[in-house]
């Protein structure tokens, strides 16, 4: 994609900012922020602390394990594939169309951030359940039924992970320079054409964040995905299922998983980071 | 942004130091009260108890009160092994009601209860959709695979329980999930997600009209006993005690029976 | 004879506190520069055209016949060129330039094809693999001139194509638009607010004040003739408005000798620097002397320029030694006169 020619575009405006203000460093910002760091940090080292490290390579082992690290990776990856789709054109509507209730539905997107995924998983499966609006039409048309599937799970990963890429798709839509689809419209690009080939080269910082944080967020996503899905190993028990259950039985056993998807999760971050989100 | 990355693995532990925080912030200042005057004005008993409890324990918090006047009984309700936890972590409580042997036993190993009591006893029913469109009525129907089926999952006590009865009966089943508590579980048949589950009867009673509760023998092989304790450093001593004998007396019975469970 | 009317618009953009009137021709191959002072409309004038703004009641706007004022945009054969350029910063040169052919329809190959002989024309041909901020602001220029030009536009639209750069590139920037536009067989309408840029560039001006026009002609004429201040002053003139009765025409209380013979409203236009000051009142004809206060002084160029206040206010450029020689200080009282052959009248 256009995306990977962002660094260097970034890279050389990045100069001038070393040189930027100088002179002391406000306590009354570094206090906080050593303290918010430090409050972000301190869980995590709780955890390395208290990990059994003897029997980190053999639990890594158990085929459960590895199931539910696969099916976490891959769920969360399909999910922001979903997201992305859905997505990325929802927050073009609201931040380049005005139509009439656009506020409304703004504050509708942000409704799976404030809803407990708890509530939220019961939301889909009253929609989308068995007996749900829509998942009894689906059960008796297709015979579909989706929750307790993978596909379930991607669901319940999406509806939680959205509302991330759609605010920050949408907040890079407004930064954007409206002026360069004026530009091309007056080339003769079709507003089509102006989305695929100006609006969207543009704005891939922002969906890249955007689709990361997505991303991250449907990793981690318990609440929804348990209720939703359900909980069975190798075809929705993702990391964090494995890691509630864990709890319940084994503290240690669940530190353990925790860390494992953490350190596959920054691992991969950090390789996605050095490719493309290399923003300031 | 990993921030959110580490949402999760960073809240379950938080989430019990912060847990474990509150409590002990509630409950120190009436707890001194307490101890320095038995027998004295405002008093806190603070008690522990399996989410299965809710309903029959907060009933019997009140008649409690009412017996005794000027106390408050002060109810911690969750997993079992997550209150254990707690316990174990030094919050200040002062009984520990459990649903299963194994959580108790964590406490009482690291000395921190007295002797458990066997107060309750709890048995699995099949839980179906109140209109039970499966046609389930015994428990060799869980192992059609047209039927839905949702089980607890093995590490909390249903699940451990429904293992226990599945063995006993000889019979295989593979459910769609395996939920992380019995209230999930039942919230699936509520829902109509699943055709049927195994779930403890008090659950199936406290469903109502929207779930209907089918007995099984086998369920006799997996029954799950329900101790409870005095704590060892219980801040209320006397009165944590007193609490324990209403749940062991006629009147406590009758509550508990009522909602489902067995007499021991 | 006289080529055909390409552009016939009237533009009407009425918005809360502005309304925008205006009747453009432009015939092909003209370039009209559209002038004014800021706010005056030129950029809504300019985006309405390009379909960026939407027209009001009333307003047409026809190419070569054709009315076009219900398309979109995309749809106009009209070219854009924007103030800041506006060139794509994801893509190269070539790509920028390749983006309307590909739109009109053109394939990969035929589009760069095309944008590689534009690129040529401009100059650029070496800078094609570019991006964008790789470029100098003179080439981004030539850049997105060739974008424009590229999709063969019957319209042209440069909005002040030569404000972003700096005074030595502009130079040589203007010379080369200048060729391109000759060059151009379509109707051009560029906004400035550069008279230099107007008076080079284009072969004829519209003056908008407030959104309507004020004055039109040739630069000559307007440069001439100037019929508001905004316009005296961007072409350098003293403006006066007054009554004529045969070769005299007086302003205020001043008495102006003039070569032309006018009957009723009349403009006086001078130079600054046909302007002569004196300490004490000079002998001779009281026409054409008034006496003023000095408000101001600044440099202007090599030379002083004189802020007179008094009947009438007036500009006077002088030399530096002049200044040293009359004592001129602000606040002081002076002499003022003009020659009579150095004024230029014309009926307002």
């Amino acid at each position: 994609m256009t995306a990977s020619t962002t660094p260097t575009a970034r890279g050389d405006v990045r100069r001038p900012e070393r040189s930027g203000v100088s002179g002391r460093v406000p306590w009354v910002l570094v206090v906080p922020a050593v303290i918010g760091m430090a409050f972000l940090v301190l869980p995590l080292a709780g955890l390395l602390v208290r990990a059994p490290w003897s029997t980190l390579t053999q639990r890594l082992a158990e085929p459960q394990v590895l199931e539910a690290l696969r099916l976490s990776l891959v769920t969360a990856t399909a999910a922001t594939a979903v997201c992305l789709l859905l997505g990325v054109p929802l927050a073009w509507l609201l931040a380049r169309v005005a139509f009439p209730g656009r506020r409304l539905v703004r504050a509708l997107v942000t409704v799976p951030l404030v809803l407990p995924p708890v509530v939220g998983g019961v939301a889909l499966l009253l929609v989308l359940g068995r007996r749900g609006l829509i998942g009894q039409w689906l059960d008796s048309a297709f015979g579909v039924t989706l929750p307790f599937t993978t596909t379930g799970v991607v669901i319940a990963e999406a509806f939680v992970a959205m509302p991330f890429l759609v605010i920050s798709v949408e907040g890079a839509l407004r930064a954007a320079d409206q002026r360069f689809e004026e530009a091309a419209a007056t080339l003769g690009a079709s507003r089509w054409t102006v989305f695929r080939r100006v609006t969207l080269p543009l704005i891939a910082p922002g969906v890249v964040a955007g689709a990361v944080l997505c991303w991250a967020r449907a990793l981690g996503e318990f609440g929804a995905t348990i209720t939703f899905a359900g909980n069975f190993p190798g075809r929705t028990q993702t990391m964090p299922l494995a890691v509630y259950l864990a709890l319940e039985t084994e503290p240690e056993a669940a530190i353990v998983l925790s860390l494992v998807l953490l350190a596959v999760s920054v691992i991969i971050l950090a390789c996605l980071r050095d490719r493309w989100v290399n923003s300031p | 942004m990993s921030s959110r990355l580490f949402r999760w693995a960073v809240a379950a532990p938080l989430a019990l130091a912060l847990a474990a925080g509150l409590t002990g912030c509630g409950s120190s200042t009436p707890a001194t009260s307490a101890s320095t005057s038995s027998g004295g004005t405002a008093k806190t008993v603070t008690v522990f108890a399996a989410a299965s409890l809710t309903g029959t324990f907060t009933e019997l918090g009140k008649a409690f009160e009412a017996a005794h006047p000027g106390t408050t009984v002060r109810f911690n309700f969750g997993s079992s092994a997550t209150l254990a936890q707690q316990i174990t972590q030094a919050a200040p409580a002062d009984v520990f009601a459990a649903a299963s042997p194994a959580t108790m036993k964590t406490v009482t190993d690291a000395s921190l209860a007295g002797a458990p009591t066997t107060f309750v006893r709890n048995k699995l029913e099949i839980a179906v959709p109140a209109d039970n469109a499966a046609k389930v009525d015994e428990l060799k129907d869980l192992t059609d695979p047209k039927i839905k089926v949702a089980l607890c999952a093995e590490q909390v006590p249903c699940g451990a329980a429904a293992v226990k009865a599945l063995d006993a009966a000889g019979l295989k089943v593979t459910p769609v999930t395996l939920e992380q508590d019995v209230k999930a579980t039942l919230t699936k048949v509520e829902l109509g997600e699943v055709d049927a589950a195994l779930v403890y009867k008090t659950d199936v009673i406290a469903a109502g009209d929207k779930v209907q509760g089918i007995p099984f023998p086998e369920a006799d092989k997996a029954i799950n006993d329900y101790p409870i304790a005095v704590l060892s450093n219980a801040p209320a001593g006397d009165l944590a005690k007193q609490f324990v004998d209403l749940v062991l007396s006629p009147q406590g019975k009758d509550v508990l029976t009522k909602a489902g469970f067995e007499a021991p | 004879m006289t080529p055909p009317t390409a552009l016939d618009a009237r533009l009407v953009v009425t918005r809360p506190g502005f309304a925008l009137d205006l009747e453009l021709q432009v015939a092909a191959g003209e370039v009209v520069a559209l002038l004014g002072p800021n706010g005056a409309g030129k950029t809504t004038a300019l985006r309405a055209l390009a379909g960026l703004s939407p027209l009001s009641d009333g307003g047409r706007i026809t190419l070569d016949g054709r009315s076009v004022h219900g398309l979109a945009a995309e749809s106009r054969p009209v070219g854009m060129v924007f103030q800041d350029y506006l060139l794509f910063p994801h893509l190269s040169a070539l790509d920028n330039v390749a983006f309307g052919p590909r739109c009109h329809g053109a394939t990969k190959a035929e589009a760069r094809r095309t944008a590689a002989t534009w690129l040529g024309r401009v100059g650029l041909a070496e800078h094609a693999g570019a991006k964008p901020r790789q470029l100098s602001g003179g080439q981004a220029q030539r850049v997105a001139l060739a974008r424009a030009l590229a999709v063969r536009p019957r319209l042209l639209l440069l909005d002040e194509p030569l404000a972003a750069l700096d005074a030595h590139t502009r130079l040589e920037i203007r010379s080369q638009l200048r060729r391109h536009l000759a060059e151009f067989d379509g109707a051009t309408v560029l906004v400035t607010h550069d008279p230099l840029d107007a008076m080079v560039l284009a072969d004829r001006l519209v003056v908008i004040e407030n959104g309507s026009v004020v004055q039109q002609g040739t630069p000559g004429e307007v440069g001439r003739r100037p019929r508001t201040d905004y316009v005296a002053r961007l072409v350098g003139l003293n403006l006066y408005r007054g009554h004529a009765c045969d070769q005299q025409v007086k302003v205020e209380d001043v008495l102006f000798s003039v070569a032309e013979h006018l009957d009723g409203p009349a403009f006086v236009a001078f130079s600054p620097a046909a302007v002569a000051l004196y300490r004490s009142r000079p002998d001779g004809s009281p026409r054409n002397l008034w006496q003023a206060g000095i408000e101001g002084i600044e440099r202007h160029g090599d030379n002083i320029r004189i802020h007179l206040a008094g009947p009438i206010s007036a500009f006077a450029d002088v030399t530096p030694a002049a200044v040293a020689d009359l004592e001129l200080a602000p606040g002081q009282r002076i002499w003022a006169s003009v020659k009579a052959t150095e004024t230029h009248a014309y009926p307002a």
